[in-house]
């Protein structure tokens, strides 16, 4: 398995998270949009500017800055 | 945007909104951000709350009342939440009218091309009461996406009723009322949807059997117990207000809580894996039973990804939201000067037949002159100039906040809002400004850290508003634009005006910045932010919509501080003290002043006169003018130029002023809504400081500048 941060994603690639780092109330924030351990999340894009980047988690769109996603370990599905 | 302020003056405290009262059933409208519950609010309600198509349009509840088969209705609209166990404003307003607003039944508005995700809160509301009704909303843009819901099952798993709705349509929405008040009729056990680990499930079991002997009003023991067990303060001191006691004091219940959080903690459980533990839960759950219900195929969101592909590509997204803007403003100023002139000429017209008729009627003449030089003249210019704009730009903006681009915007400019230690929610705020600062300010609401929420605030003015967009127009086309209007010449004109706003948006980011490393001193917090399926914008509505209710309310208003403000102007203008008229005085003492910024006296008494409304600078301005000359008619453009020009107007006067306008203190309804946010006079009086500095330091560099040429 192919273990890297979330931030590394690019666009178009699907990973599993493993663990999440984050803490308080961004923490609380991605439990609640439903992003656990578990949960298989696709890049979907990056902003013009490469930050923030926009992910797929559970049916919707969500944008996360590079300092949030790369707190989060995840393994690389394809 | 204003219809926001309409629907704030209904807004109602949590609190007042009781149960049933006067045989009113009340129900509660609760779901995701952008799932269209002011949508459905607005169908059944006939009501106007402000929707759009991105997250945080609500920021408070809202109340309404309707009937439906001869029974009375009350109906909240609670803000969007993710969830109610988390700490936002707004999260805690839609979870303690939740909790403990006593509604009657709560309808989960969720949004069918994101099933999953919705459920989860409609499981954490289902712990708490069991008279809920499943409302799939966007139910056509899921049938478009192909994504297959098994709403029969759906029902049967969650022992619910789920309607399946329409709402931009008014498809389902009676029916979900019927479902509400069947389910209200029949009373309901709790059930229980959500297990958790087999550890925290005997200590909630242990709680519970102490709860059990406490009267708890309707809240549900196993909900509580598992609050009590997580230990959230904050939610319990909402929970021993509401039960009108401390249960934190209760002896028995305090040392069974000591013992559960020892023994949980032996077993590896201590509060944040507990925490973690019941938030997993329920997303599990939900997990589950949208694999059981939902099929979505493959790539169905292939559409928006295209679009985004563009939107937000690296070469094309900075280009397209420059078009953007250039687009909205050559379409307005373009297709506003004909009506423009029409209407002026029909209104200005008028004037004389007027004056003529309340002389008929042996009005005293001093009445007459002002009433019709005072009053109906500033009202005339402001109908003209001020509604045909409107009534383009806001069907446009409407169209842009539907579509689903606005977040968009956010998305693409975060990383300078970033470098700027602020929140690229604020780009949001910034377009709600467009139409009203007023607005745009509440609208920062949607802006979770409360120093980035103070920065959007402070820097919202430096969006010119709709109120100041036509004053500039009219400077734009007399000053660098010939006064015959051709198409090229719009285009033109709108080139600059892009050019101001581009300025505008250039100084915001530097008082972001300015803020962040002078008062507003923080790092920039972590932000969530959602880009919502694109969806198909319904043209007739929003036509109807914007001109109905944003553009003659925001018409109305400015029609109503322009009367008494014209009247007053035209008593200025025509009382005198030793042969000199007052407005004179005013004006000599402003002219050292003006004069220093390339402006002169009466400018910078209009723009003083003008805090009750940016519309009215012009109009006083032409007044102030018009009181020391002969000319009368300035019902055209080009008569205007002339006044301009005759009264010393030049183009570095009109850049002056556009500068100046673009950067001066806001307007009272603005400075009220800033109070009544921040709830602090000195942030208030920083936000009026703030952009006059700027303006002041603009002007004072662009005329030492061209002194020079």
């Amino acid at each position: 398995m192919n273990k890297l941060l979330l931030s590394n994603l690019s666009a178009g690639q699907t990973a599993r998270i493993s663990h999440m780092n984050s803490s308080g109330s961004i923490r609380r924030r991605l439990q609640d949009i439903g992003l656990i351990e578990g949960t298989q999340v696709e890049c979907v894009g990056k902003s013009p500017l490469g930050d923030p980047a926009a992910f797929l988690i559970r049916g919707a769109v969500v944008a996360l800055r590079c300092e949030d996603s790369s707190k989060i370990l995840v393994n690389r599905i394809r | 945007m204003q219809s926001d302020l309409i629907a704030i003056g209904k807004n109602h405290k949590t609190s007042c909104a009781g149960s049933t009262t006067e045989n009113k059933t009340v129900i509660a409208l609760a779901g995701n951000p952008n799932v269209g519950k002011s949508t459905v609010f607005n169908g059944l309600t006939g009501l106007k709350q402000h929707t759009g198509n991105w997250a945080g349009k609500t920021v408070s509840n809202a109340l309404g009342q309707f009937r439906q088969n001869g029974n009375n209705y009350t109906l909240v609209d609670l803000p969007g939440t993710y969830s109610i166990l988390s700490h936002s404003h707004e999260e805690k307003i839609a979870r303690d009218y939740i909790c403990f607003g006593e509604a009657d039944a709560v309808v989960v508005v969720c949004d069918a091309t994101c099933l999953e995700r919705n459920l989860i809160l409609v499981l954490q509301i289902l712990e708490i009461t069991p008279n809920v009704v499943l409302c799939i909303n966007l139910i056509d843009e899921a049938n478009r996406k192909k994504i297959i819901i098994d709403t029969d099952l759906l029902s049967r798993l969650l022992d619910i009723p789920v309607v399946c709705t329409n709402a931009r349509k008014g498809i389902g929405t009676h029916e979900l009322i019927e479902n509400a008040h069947k389910i209200v009729k029949n009373e309901r056990t709790q059930q229980q949807y959500v297990s958790y680990p087999n550890a925290i499930e005997t200590q909630i079991q242990n709680i519970r059997e102490i709860l059990n002997t406490i009267p708890l009003k309707k809240l549900d023991s196993r909900w509580l117990a598992v609050k009590l067990i997580e230990n959230n303060p904050e939610l319990l001191n909402s929970a021993y207000e509401y039960l009108g006691c401390n249960l934190a004091q209760n002896p028995e219940l305090k040392s069974a809580l000591d013992a559960a959080r020892d023994q949980l903690s032996d077993k590896g459980f201590d509060n944040d894996i507990i925490n973690d533990t019941v938030v997993a839960s329920f997303v599990l759950c939900a997990e589950q039973i949208c694999s059981k219900c939902v099929q979505s195929p493959k790539g169905y969101d292939r559409t928006d990804r295209k679009i985004d592909k563009i939107l937000t590509g690296k070469k094309t997204a900075f280009p397209i939201m420059a078009l953007g803007l250039l687009v909205v403003f050559y379409i307005t100023i373009n297709g506003a000067n004909y009506p423009s002139q029409v209407l002026s000429d029909l209104l200005f017209s008028a004037e004389i037949p007027f004056y003529n008729f309340l002389t008929y009627l042996k009005f005293p003449d001093f009445i007459s002159r002002m009433l019709i030089f005072g009053v109906y003249r500033v009202l005339a210019w402001i109908v003209s100039v001020m509604l045909p704009p409107m009534a383009i730009f806001f069907p446009l903006f409407t169209l842009l906040e539907d579509s689903g681009f606005l977040p968009r915007i956010a998305y693409n400019l975060d990383k300078y809002f970033k470098k700027c230690n602020a929140c690229g929610k604020q780009a949001l705020t910034m377009c709600m400004g467009f139409g009203c600062n007023a607005v745009g300010i509440t609208g920062c609401r949607i802006i979770d850290s409360p120093r980035e929420r103070l920065i959007a605030i402070l820097t919202n003015n430096l969006v010119p508003c709709n109120g100041r967009f036509p004053a500039l127009i009219s400077v734009i086309t007399i000053f660098f634009i010939g006064t015959t209007p051709h198409l090229t010449d719009s285009l033109y004109c709108a080139v600059i005006l892009t050019a101001v706003i581009l300025l505008g948006i250039a100084l915001t980011f530097l008082s972001s910045k300015l803020l962040s490393h002078t008062v507003l001193k923080g790092i920039p917090s972590s932000f969530t932010l959602e880009l919502p399926p694109y969806r198909k914008p319904q043209i007739l509505k929003i036509i109807t919509r914007s001109i109905f209710d944003r553009t003659l309310f925001v018409l109305g208003r400015a029609v109503m501080v322009a009367a008494p403000a014209g009247l007053f102007i035209w008593l200025l203008a025509n009382t005198y003290i030793s042969g000199v008229a007052l407005i004179d005085y005013c004006v000599n003492i402003l002219d050292p002043l003006g004069r220093l910024l390339g402006l002169d006296g009466v400018i910078l008494l209009a723009f003083i006169l003008g805090f009750p409304a940016n519309e009215i600078v012009i109009p006083i301005a032409i007044m102030c003018y018009l009181s020391n000359g002969t000319l009368s008619d300035i019902s055209n453009l080009a008569a205007l130029k002339t006044l301009l020009i005759d009264n010393g107007w030049t183009l570095t006067t009109a850049i002056s002023f556009m500068l100046f306008s673009l950067c001066h203190w806001p307007c009272s309804t603005t400075c009220l809504t800033i109070k009544k946010e921040t709830g602090s006079l000195k942030w208030t009086l920083l936000a009026m400081a703030l952009p006059t500095i700027e303006g002041v330091v603009l002007c004072l560099v662009f005329n030492f500048v061209t002194s020079f040429l």
